[in-house]
């Protein structure tokens, strides 16, 4: 009936197995054709996923972490997009340079996707066993008798009851926790190398999240997967993902590990984000808030795209666009994994 | 509904005061009463034993009604003047209910709402018009709830029109400028449309458009929730100021509990159209007795992954159960992991639980479980 557990913490997974990492987006970039001009949703983002491993990308909205999504499961609507430079490499290989065909191939089978609103992502007139066994039917070939017992199968391992009875029932009949479910079933129909999840939980209530984010943990380490987890939430982000990528205006502008980022950010935008929720276990007085608004993607602003709204911004933040620097302690040791885009990392960090 | 239920009666509840009615007067005490001012710290809205069923049909010429769907199901509360009660809940407690109760948008089926001690659910005329402008709405959503061929002056204006005594016509332009200069944007917008603002924009659009009748009470349903992080924690501080500026009470409905515990001064946590536990914010996250409480503040992810190896975590297993067919005796029950044979057949009374009562704890405060425990889940321990 329940579950009290102390410390659930997915211990930090070995990286990588095989040598090399599942996947790598190197330099991407992304851009919309509107009526108003050329949008960049993704201007030059980096970032690597091991087996095992739960990197979670953070950003508000418009920040370009859905679109990076998109452009690694190859569902980004070309036109209007448009992906002008950069490479995507899958166990190695470029994706970008691939047919169509070939990219079939491994959406759904080598990289899955979970999407956020699962009521608007199922089909409303087709049963879930039927949503479902069509992975089995058009990738796998089985018949419709076979496709519908591996169904019940899936629906059983994400723990949703009497899935022999409800394996013919249409989506609204389930609630939104369990909706959310049979979106993660299907991701994990094929037992893909690495699943992509778009802000999973966001629909839901709290408690239903904590069920669900500890299924998609669980999983996870029984299929040692790599999981791309995209949110806006940093208390379930300090919950799931072994490392950090914060993203503001298309660009990564801070990578760490977890608990490193928490305890001391190195760009102000991420410090400004940690100050500027309440906590539960603390009433503060007055929030930070970071002033002004996520800027416009047709009119980036020049230099580091924080500047208008950062507190520390001088004039070379102005001018001149920060690359993602490595960081390191004041005595100058590495500290591996870490990452900021600031002209002054070492005062954010140290100061 | 399976047993017949024990006590329909009122809950015994301290938190609550006695309601000083002010007896059947005629439209224009009534109007006076309302006008009154009223002190700070004392209760300037109570309510009693608030219950909506919206009914469920079968049939289409002839309809009969099969049963009800129980969203309200006897709530009391008090909201003092000058304070913000949070009210937390899972989707589907109600809590959006009880606003549009609030606000007259939804006719009570049983109950009082006593404002100023006039039960407005009884109201009608210049009296209720008079409450109306007292009692103002934040919607949730800053995109849907303003009119997309409206401008900004226009929206922020309409309350006038319905409202004349409160601005002169010649005078609302200057006012409606005013307000936009309160909530934070810059006066000359006043012939934009909203389309032409972010989403923080607009929420402020929506709070100055709420404000524009001196209200003395806002309900704000989720006012944040749509909102992007760094731009909650602006609309948050500006809720605040506003606040101390004009002497508002606040209803601040949310799901997200931190957002709750930030802003609020007392807090009542509702599961399934039933108030579970109620108390100052120390004595609700510090000090929560009821196991829904514990569960739900347990479920919340803090961002500090150093807190969440020390913390405890509560998984309830299972979906809110159906507010048309709610579990008998406590509503909790079947999800609670404490459950026993009295849970099923006794509805527990919102009440301070009898161990603690007298003595000064923080967990002495309401909380409507039969074995009301002091637990803390939102420290690391």
């Amino acid at each position: 009936m329940i579950t009290i557990d102390k410390a659930p913490v997915p211990a930090p997974r070995d990286a990588g197995s095989a040598g090399g990492p599942l996947l790598e987006v190197r330099d991407l970039h992304v851009e919309f054709a509107t009526r108003d001009g050329v949008a960049k949703a993704v201007n030059g983002v980096n970032y690597t996923v091991s087996a095992g491993e739960t990197l979670a990308v953070l950003g508000e909205s418009g920040s370009g972490k859905s679109v990076t999504a998109q452009a690694i499961m190859g569902i980004l609507d070309m036109p209007p997009g448009r992906i002008p430079k950069g490479e995507i490499l899958f166990h190695g290989q470029d994706m970008l340079k691939m047919g169509a065909e070939e990219r079939r191939q491994i959406r759904g089978r080598k990289i899955a996707m979970i999407f956020q609103d699962a009521l608007s992502s199922l089909n409303p007139v087709l049963s879930v066993g039927y949503q479902l066994g069509e992975m089995f039917r058009v990738h796998l070939g089985l018949s419709k008798k076979e496709a519908k017992a591996r169904s019940i199968e899936l629906m059983d391992r994400v723990k949703i009851p009497a899935a022999a009875a409800r394996v013919n029932d249409y989506p609204h009949q389930f609630s939104g926790g369990m909706r959310q479910r049979i979106m993660i079933a299907m991701a994990l129909a094929l037992e893909p190398d690495l699943i992509i999840a778009d802000e999973p939980t966001t629909a839901l209530d709290v408690t239903v999240q904590a069920q669900v984010m500890d299924l998609l943990a669980e999983l996870q380490r029984e299929y040692n997967m790599g999981l791309i987890l995209i949110t806006h939430d940093l208390g379930v982000v300090a919950d799931v993902a072994d490392k950090i990528a914060v993203m503001y205006a298309g660009r990564i502008v801070e990578t760490a590990p977890v608990h490193e980022l928490y305890k001391r950010p190195a760009h102000p935008y991420t410090r400004g984000l940690l100050d500027s929720i309440p906590r539960l276990d603390q009433k503060g007085q007055e929030l930070y808030a970071i002033k002004g608004l996520p800027p416009n993607l047709l009119r980036i602003p020049t230099g580091c795209a924080f500047n208008p709204r950062c507190p520390k911004a001088q004039d070379v933040c102005r001018t001149d666009v920060p690359p993602l620097l490595q960081v390191t302690e004041q005595d100058g040791t590495e500290l591996p994994g870490r990452g900021s885009a600031c002209h002054f990392w070492k005062e954010t960090l140290h100061g | 509904m399976a047993e017949p239920r024990k006590d329909e009666a009122v809950d015994a509840t301290p938190n609550t005061t006695a309601v000083e009615t002010v007896g059947p007067v005629d439209e224009g005490a009534a109007v006076a009463a309302i006008e009154a001012p009223v002190d700070r710290g004392e209760p300037i809205l109570q309510v009693r034993n608030l219950v909506k069923h919206f009914p469920l049909t079968l049939g289409i010429l002839f309809k009969r009604q099969v049963g009800a769907v129980k969203a309200v199901d006897g709530i009391s509360f008090d909201l003092y003047q000058g304070e913000t009660l949070g009210i937390v809940g899972e989707s589907g407690c109600g809590k959006s209910t009880v606003a549009k109760l609030l606000m007259m948008l939804e006719t009570a089926t049983s109950g009082e709402i006593f404002y100023k001690g006039q039960d407005i659910t009884k109201l009608s005329g210049r009296a209720l018009k008079a409450v109306r402008r007292n009692i103002q709405m934040v919607f949730q959503d800053p995109y849907t709830s303003l009119n997309p061929r409206m401008t900004v002056g226009d929206i922020i204006g309409e309350p006038y029109e319905i409202h004349p005594e409160v601005a002169p016509r010649g005078d609302r332009r200057k006012k409606v400028q005013e307000l936009l200069e309160v909530v934070g944007l810059n006066p000359e917008y006043i012939h934009r449309y909203p389309h032409q603002f972010s989403g923080g924009q607009r929420q402020r659009i929506g709070i100055a458009r709420g404000l524009a009748l001196n209200p003395e009470i806002i309900i704000c349903d989720e006012p944040v929730s749509a909102l992007d992080v760094s731009v909650q924690a602006q609309v948050v501080n500006l809720m605040e100021r506003l606040q101390d500026e004009f002497n508002l009470s606040y209803v601040f409905i949310a799901h997200d509990l931190s957002i709750v515990r930030h802003i609020s001064d007392r807090v009542g946590v509702m599961y399934l159209g039933k108030m579970a536990e109620i108390g100052s914010d120390t004595q609700i996250y510090d000090h929560p007795t009821h196991p829904y409480t514990q569960a739900l503040l347990s479920a919340v992810p803090v961002p500090d992954p150093e807190a969440r190896e020390g913390r405890e975590r509560i998984i309830l297993t299972g979906d809110v159960p159906s507010p048309a067919n709610p579990p008998s005796g406590c509503r909790f029950r079947t999800r609670c992991w404490k459950a026993e044979d009295k849970c099923a057949t006794e509805v527990p009374l919102l009440a301070v639980p009898e161990r603690f009562r007298g003595v000064d704890t923080p967990a002495a405060h309401e909380s409507a479980c039969h074995f009301a425990e002091e637990k803390d889940v939102v420290h690391a321990g």
